[in-house]
């Protein structure tokens, strides 16, 4: 059982708070800082909690940001012994979601709600209509690259051929019809789950 | 404060209609909610055109903090302002992070099985798809960019050579193109006007 102060609880919301603005491009760009802090240095959380609290996010509904508030959980679990502790450590790990997800929230919502609210009054001015289109080309090819990046993390070919061509099919039939998506995804996950892919 | 400028032909009725939006949105979302964003908010309810998407989501993407919700606090925020912004960040919030946590306490030790990875490997490679999918139907927008289609392409091949195959970090190719671009666009915006 860790033994948290109220200033470790503080530290932890500061550290959050000031990864916040540092996480340009979405907040598991923070990951691997995350890592070093709560797994390396302050021993808050093991090295499966850390790993398995970003492929639970994954494999659930929602923002992928949703990593940050299982690690807030599973800090509050570790501070107060673990579930068996009962109704207590439920508290305290939603405690922890809250110190984490409120940290790594506010500071960018702020910037990003002053900041896209004198853009939007001053939608006419030159300024910003250039950026908005300089930018749309750019930001249209990072999409594209993350799907890319994100079939292309499988470095064998012979092997992890079936994964390429699971995600060139996903990309033809978003882009070409209406299916749901969660057909797709639950396509996919059958695929997994049976070792097919 | 209302989207009159606005040529979609919709906009959200009230910040309670926002709350539900975003939260049925969100739940729909595995592996991340921009191609859930794209087709419920453009193709189905028509609060944004694909143009309007793109611009957003390029002030979206540049922010930092999570896409989706900086996206949700724009659109929230430019209907009902503050309290607008906050109803769709508690709608894309609040029930994924209820599931996850239910799910977190249901699952502990399935997570790190043979089967679970697999499902998740299955899940991600969709995902994949998914969000590729979103960029190249985002293409049609640039069609009425003040740039030109042909150096949009040309922007995008060198975004896309940077980081996907270069595998650049992200902070240096938006501060270095994307200025670059800016000053193009408004190059062109000006040369536009004055025709």
């Amino acid at each position: 059982m860790l033994d948290l102060s109220l200033a470790d609880w503080l530290s932890l919301f500061t550290h959050f708070m000031s990864l916040s603005l540092l996480a340009v491009g979405g907040a598991i760009t923070t990951a691997p800082d995350i890592h070093r802090y709560l797994v390396d240095e302050t021993h808050w959380l093991s090295d499966a909690q850390f790993t398995s609290s970003i492929a639970l996010a994954q494999g659930a509904p929602g923002p992928n940001v949703m990593f940050i508030a299982l690690m807030g959980w599973n800090v509050g679990l570790n501070a107060a012994g673990g579930l068996g502790a009962g109704w207590p450590a439920v508290a305290l790990a939603l405690w922890g979601v809250c110190i984490t997800m409120i940290g790594i929230l506010i500071p960018s919502c702020t910037l990003t709600f002053v900041a896209t609210r004198w853009a939007h009054q001053n939608r006419e001015m030159l300024a910003v209509k250039a950026f908005k289109s300089g930018m749309a080309p750019l930001v249209i090819a990072l999409l594209i690259a993350t799907g890319w990046l994100l079939t292309g993390k499988h470095e064998n070919p012979a092997q992890d051929w079936p994964m390429w061509a699971v995600s060139a099919i996903s990309t033809l039939i978003v882009w070409k019809t209406k299916t749901h998506l969660l057909w797709l995804l639950a396509a996919g996950a059958l695929l997994g789950g049976l070792g097919l892919i | 404060m209302t989207t009159s400028h606005s040529s979609a032909p919709n906009a959200p009725k009230s910040k309670t209609d926002l709350f539900w939006s975003f939260t049925f949105l969100a739940l729909q979302g595995f592996g991340g909610v921009l191609a859930v964003v794209q087709r419920e908010l453009v193709d189905k309810k028509q609060w944004l055109t694909l143009d309007e998407f793109v611009e957003d989501w390029a002030v979206a993407q540049i922010m930092p903090g999570p896409n989706v919700v900086n996206l949700a606090l724009m659109i929230g925020g430019r209907c009902f302002g503050l309290a607008g912004a906050l109803a769709a960040l508690a709608g894309l919030l609040l029930a994924p992070t209820i599931v996850v946590l239910l799910l977190a306490a249901a699952v502990a030790g399935f997570a790190d099985t043979a089967v679970a990875q697999g499902m998740l490997r299955g899940m991600g490679a969709v995902s994949a798809g998914l969000i590729a999918a979103v960029g190249i139907k985002l293409m049609g927008a640039l069609k009425n960019n003040p740039m030109g289609m042909m150096t949009c392409i040309a922007i995008g091949a060198l975004t896309f050579i940077a980081i996907g195959l270069l595998r650049l970090p992200l902070a240096w190719v938006l501060l270095s193109l994307g200025p670059l671009a800016s000053v193009w666009a408004a190059h062109c915006i000006k040369q536009r006007g004055a025709a």
